[in-house]
């Protein structure tokens, strides 16, 4: 039987009448290890003996497969190219089969179909403005759905998934401390360093603790946060959400009555609002940290000076403004990743478009706002 | 069938663990050149931990295996990659790319191991697609087909190379009847024409008594081989009573002590 026995790799045999005729003997196995070169052999046979005729004989092949269908027939369409009949004597049953069964004898049975015509330009145009139009109104349903299931687990606070929102909690806030607090901690103290080789020209390095304090409070601590937030949960939303989606569990849900917004939203998003400006808070000390280690080691500042003059340039109002933007900008961070992971069809790597896509947005989204707000505080 | 010639896959003494837990014990089995095998029995009793340790997906916690002599438990041997050339596995799922048009699923071992020139791929793709009635779909991705087109389409990818042993897992579940008497005369056809040999995972009756030339039924608590033979033997005369239970679609004896009274 084939497959098993050591069959010799397929060669064949050519005999050439006086006529012009010539017969082409298969012997032994023909597959995937010898097809390309069988090809190339006979393509170079057909064009220096110029045959009038090809007979093709299977009778010695001990094993065919398709790649042997695939030098048949790629043998017939040299032929055909130049009308050179091809004749095939009556094959041995399995190989008959063989050709059976990959339509060797009709090659039209499955022809390719034509790949569709491109349309032209103002079909395209039309077909991506409607496109962008359908998104953005899925987009504007989308915030209008995340904001009325806000509304309704504030009227009725038990339909909050408490465990899935602390879970939640967990992952966006307490396990990003260690990052957040690094980052800051090191952009407090590059801040701390690059102001004071200015300040101390005019004897003023007292003020690298006001300046440290206020960039960081009401500017670099929301942002900076906001953007480890969004690398982090926003793409970990888009993810996790995007595989429910292709894995049809977002459908289960919905027909279970149950709405996935309320599921999967509204816990993100909570759970983001409530770690975020905690997590601007550890920002701010973190880098103010910074900023006193390099005053006290550099600047010959006390730390009560350093701490006193912190104290002094801050108010409240700076505080609350920065946890208001950071409040904001968690809201918008947990909605893109839950909004992109939503928006994934198809398959795997739609999923990782997601997740890039939550994080490019987000970042965008962050600073989008804070320059709305930088306007609304010069005119308030 | 073909009793009297060496076995192509050798599994002795297997045992199969995830971390601490036995899934299967002291395995031991021979498939033999051309013949197809079912493996049958109930959820959960380590049907596809069997196919995974198979093709060496899985390494076993003890015993051996070895395909046409090459042993497939040590993933650094020399001729591991040649075991991996003589298989070819459906999974379950499809595991088609999902990227990537079923065209260029297909295509993708073939342009790997052979030197065929692009158009000579293409139409061996459009061959093999044709003959799992795909003809057409070249271009489509697999999050455009149903599950029946994937599942062809798979088998379509598994045959590229034609192995010599082709695995399947639950090639017609999920599947409509019609479609599922395709793939079983696809594969009968496969078996007779190109004498690839087959290991079917399966829970179809179908399958069991008009493919299968022989099959073998693992066991939850038996943790390993309850039966093996024809399985028209089995359903008339086996002992068991699990295994007359599984071919003559009964629920298990509790139970309808249960919902008779």
């Amino acid at each position: 039987m084939p497959g098993t026995l050591p069959d010799a790799p397929a060669s064949y045999n050519l005999v050439t009448s006086a006529d012009g005729a010539m017969g082409i003997q298969f012997i032994g196995r023909i597959d995937h290890h010898r097809a390309a070169a069988l090809i190339k052999a006979l393509k170079k046979e057909v064009s220096t003996r110029k045959p009038v005729k090809v007979t093709v004989d299977l009778n010695r092949v001990t094993y065919i497969d398709d790649f042997g269908v695939l030098v048949l027939s790629e043998l017939r369409n040299i032929l055909g190219h130049r009308d050179i009949p091809f004749n095939l004597i009556q094959p041995p049953p399995r190989a008959g089969e063989v050709l059976a069964l990959f339509n060797f004898d009709s090659p039209d049975a499955c022809r390719h179909v034509e790949p569709k015509e491109r349309d032209n330009f103002v079909v395209r145009l039309g077909d991506g403005f409607f496109h962008h139009l359908y998104h953005i109104r899925y987009l504007v349903s989308f915030l209008g759905s995340a904001a009325l299931c806000m509304l309704h687990v504030v009227m009725h606070p038990k339909s909050l998934r408490m465990n899935d929102t602390l879970l939640l909690m967990q992952k966006t806030g307490v396990d990003a401390v260690p990052i957040v607090g690094m980052i800051s901690f090191l952009l407090g103290l590059i801040m701390a360093f690059v102001s004071s080789i200015q300040l101390e020209q005019f004897g003023a390095s007292i003020y690298v603790a006001s300046l440290v304090a206020l960039a960081m409070v009401s500017e670099l601590g929301p942002i900076m946060t906001a953007i480890v937030v969004a690398g982090r949960s926003g793409s970990a939303f888009a993810a996790e959400i995007g595989t429910m989606r292709i894995s049809d569990e977002v459908d289960a849900l919905f027909t279970m009555g149950i709405s996935p917004t309320l599921f999967l939203v509204v816990p993100r998003i909570i759970a983001a609002i409530i770690v975020v400006p905690l997590l601007t808070l550890f920002a701010d000390l973190f880098a103010i940290f910074g900023g006193l280690v390099i005053s006290v080691t550099m600047l010959d500042l006390t730390i009560s000076t350093y701490i006193s003059q912190t104290i002094k340039s801050l108010d409240f109002f700076e505080f609350s403004w920065g946890l208001m933007k950071s409040v904001i900008f968690a809201a918008l961070i947990a909605w893109i990743g839950c909004l992109r992971g939503f928006q994934v069809r198809g398959g795997a790597s739609q999923v990782g478009n997601a997740a890039t896509s939550a994080v490019v947005s987000g970042i965008f989204l962050i600073i989008l706002f804070d320059s709305i707000f930088a306007v609304i505080r010069s005119y308030w | 069938m073909t009793e009297a010639k060496p076995a192509l896959i050798q599994v002795r003494d297997l045992i199969a663990k995830y971390g601490n837990d036995t899934i299967l014990e002291k395995i031991d089995l021979d498939v033999f050149p051309n013949e197809i095998l079912a493996i049958i029995g109930g959820s959960g009793c380590g049907k596809t931990t069997l196919l995974r340790h198979l093709v060496g997906l899985n390494r076993p916690a003890d015993g051996a295996i070895t395909i046409d002599g090459i042993d497939i438990s040590d993933h650094d041997a020399n001729d591991f990659d040649e075991a991996l050339k003589k298989i070819g596995i459906l999974f379950q799922g499809g595991a088609l790319f999902g990227s990537m048009t079923i065209a260029e699923n297909v295509a993708l071992p073939i342009k790997e191991y052979t030197d065929l020139d692009p158009e000579a791929v293409a139409d061996l793709v459009r061959m093999k697609l044709c003959s799992v009635d795909l003809g057409g779909y070249e271009d489509h991705l697999p999050s455009e087909l149903s599950g029946g087109m994937i599942k062809r389409a798979a088998l379509a990818r598994a045959l590229a190379l034609n192995p010599e042993i082709l695995f399947l897992d639950e090639p017609t579940a999920g599947l409509d009847p019609v479609i599922s008497a395709e793939i079983e005369e696809l594969i009968l056809r496969i078996n007779h024409s190109m004498g690839t040999t087959m290991v079917i995972i399966t829970h179809s009756l179908n399958i069991i008594f008009k493919v299968a030339h022989r099959i073998i039924m693992l066991d939850k608590s038996a943790k390993g081989i309850i039966a093996q033979g024809d399985p028209k033997d089995l359903k008339a005369k086996s002992p068991n009573p699990i295994v007359r239970q599984f071919f003559n679609r009964q629920a298990s004896i509790s139970k309808r002590l249960l919902w008779q009274h």
